[in-house]
């Protein structure tokens, strides 16, 4: 634990009117790891996302990504940082095929200019062929070959997630961030999606804040886990040590099916 | 044998212009002086609905104000074309020294260019505060900008002589010039599309918030589409003015865009070819239904149908004639939820 921080937080809040959605949120998240933030509805997690992403500006509070202050930069800057995400409410090109949704995606990873593409240049062919050949590898690594030509809005609930984190995958971003990638799908589906993860992370050497309402999901993914409610934090620790927190638990009781 | 959809699209491209020309060329020894006006002015309306499919289409700001660009161009390109003893008479000014001189009439070619470009920068001023509203309010903002236009084309009296409008323009624009300028147009767009450009514009027009998160900068490119759609406009302008050979401001004012607009619902929006197909459904059945019209005495009778065609259209097949995208979906009623 003692890297050097790939995100550091430092007092963020972020208030509506009167309503302090985030208060004094913190994390000093090494690089590698993948943490679970958890907390009851409204508790302000996507809003966290949403102010590390740049969608929102903080109240107060600083962001530093890799040594760099982010703080109140454009979603697209963030982004081409290394700091993808996902959606909590799929946000597809839903009427695009699925292989040109990953292409999109890519879009950060193209250099040509304007005019040399309208000529076909051999510089901006080169780079299309590289687009197209990691399309390719992204849609044989989530099984997504046979629908390649059918419209993301077509698919399968549990296929459009899947291609929603292949998407914000095609961006190669350092630093992922995954609002309840189960969220809609059956105990086996998300099994499978937490294998998948794994995989990933290994795979393209990532690091991961995953928003989860799932418990044993979030349980067997994450190696600390943050507790979130009304703003502010109110536990972390390993999954273990988060379970038995007993403000945790307090702050989930009355909440249906929270903790299954 | 190989099957036409698995050639490369280049190939396809080059096909597609060689029968395009070897049609017109057909056309244009065979046919009467009347059915050949009816195709020009066909080219000249696809090249205007084609470009409003960059930005209405595949980048999906409902911009009204296309009319407005095409004035632009019309305006600069018969500027610059005028024949130079006719300027006194029609009290044009002459041309300043660095625009060639009181004794230079330009050609056509550069002339349009120009004509394109100056729209195409008309389109970057305009563009940069429009184009940060979204859905209706874009579409009546972008329509304002069109009503500054043809109020600026009325009252610069000097430069366009008002109301009274440009008479005697030369007739340069042939079947040729416009089908070759349609091709151009489509061109560009289909290697748009085909780049990260295009693709960042489709990204736009599906899911701003998705776009944002994959490093695209909504602005630049919703400008970007703008701007060269103005450009093509500007051209279909130029084209129009050396076709009709006469200019008045209020022509390029809310028929003129609702026109193009019909078109391209009609056609399909979205798509590369939806347009031509609009442009040519629009323009044959108003010279079909001319002779109707007169012998009925019902006039208007051909905007009465063109309002049904529409509201059909819209009805049964929002994405057009072609199958493109739904332009109009920023009216609808949002869905709930994500899925």
């Amino acid at each position: 634990m003692e890297r050097e921080a790939l995100l550091r937080v430092e007092g963020l809040s972020k208030a509506f009117g009167g309503l302090w959605a985030v208060r004094d949120y913190r994390l000093s998240l090494p690089e590698g790891v993948i943490y679970g933030l958890i907390g009851p509805n409204g508790a302000g997690k996507t809003t966290i996302f949403n102010l590390i992403t740049g969608f929102l500006k903080p109240t107060g509070g600083k962001i530093i990504f890799a040594g760099v202050d982010i703080t109140g930069w454009r979603p697209d800057r963030i982004a081409h940082l290394g700091i993808a995400r996902t959606f909590q409410i799929l946000q597809l090109y839903r009427s695009l095929s699925v292989e040109m949704n990953l292409m999109i995606a890519h879009h950060k990873h193209t250099r040509y200019g304007l005019f040399p593409a309208l000529a076909g240049l051999p510089g901006y062919r080169r780079q299309e062929r590289e687009v197209r050949e990691r399309v390719a590898e992204l849609l044989e690594l989530f099984g997504l070959q046979e629908y390649r030509r059918a419209r993301a809005g077509t698919l399968p609930y549990g296929l459009q997630r899947k291609l929603d984190i292949a998407c914000a995958l095609a961006t190669e971003p350092r630093l992922l961030l995954l609002d309840e990638p189960s969220c809609g799908m059956n105990p086996r589906e998300a099994e499978e999606l937490a294998g998948l993860i794994r995989e990933v992370k290994e795979r393209f050497s990532l690091t991961l804040i995953v928003v989860e309402h799932r418990m044993p999901f979030i349980m067997g993914l994450a190696e600390r886990i943050q507790v979130l409610d009304h703003g502010g934090l109110i536990a972390e620790g390993t999954p273990e040590e988060v379970r038995s927190d007993p403000k945790v638990i307090e702050a989930y009781l009355g909440v249906e099916d929270a903790v299954a | 044998m190989r099957r036409w959809t698995s050639l490369p699209g280049g190939v396809k491209f080059l096909l597609g212009i060689a029968a395009l020309f070897l049609v017109l060329f057909i056309a244009n020894s065979t046919l009467n002086r009347y059915v050949l006006h009816v195709i020009t002015l066909i080219g000249i309306y696809s090249v205007a609905t084609t470009s409003l499919n960059l930005t209405n289409g595949y980048t999906g700001l409902f911009s009204l104000g296309h009319a407005g660009f095409m004035a632009v161009g019309a305006y600069v390109a018969t500027l610059l074309t005028f024949p130079v003893r006719l300027r006194i008479a029609y009290n044009l000014p002459l041309l300043p020294s660095f625009l060639g001189g009181p004794e230079y009439q330009w050609p056509f070619l550069p002339a349009l260019i120009v004509g394109g470009i100056v729209a195409a920068i008309a389109a970057l001023f305009v563009g940069a505060p429009v184009l940060r509203l979204r859905g209706h309010y874009l579409s009546v903002a972008s329509l304002g900008f069109m009503v500054i236009i043809t109020t600026l084309a009325k009252g610069l009296k000097d430069l366009t002589r008002g109301a009274a409008g440009i008479q005697a323009i030369p007739r340069y624009t042939n079947i040729w010039w416009v089908y070759a300028w349609l091709v151009v147009t489509i061109y560009v767009i289909w290697r748009l599309l085909n780049s990260s450009y295009g693709r960042a514009m489709l990204a736009i027009r599906e899911s701003e918030t998705a776009a944002q998160s994959q490093g695209i900068h909504p602005m630049r490119y919703k400008l970007l589409s703008f701007v060269i759609g103005a450009f093509f406009a500007g051209i279909a302008g130029g084209l129009y003015a050396h076709f009709a050979r006469s200019i008045r401001p209020y022509e390029f004012s809310f028929y003129m865009t609702f026109h193009i607009v019909i078109m391209l619902i009609i056609g399909g929006a979205g798509t590369l070819l939806g347009p031509t197909v609009g442009a040519a459904i629009v323009i044959a059945l108003k010279y079909v239904l001319k002779p109707v019209e007169e012998g009925l005495g019902i006039y208007g009778l051909v905007e009465i149908i063109y309002a049904l065609m529409l509201i059909g259209v819209m009805l049964w097949r929002p994405e057009g004639i072609a199958g493109g995208v739904n332009p109009l979906k920023f009216l609808m009623p949002k869905r709930k939820g994500g899925s």
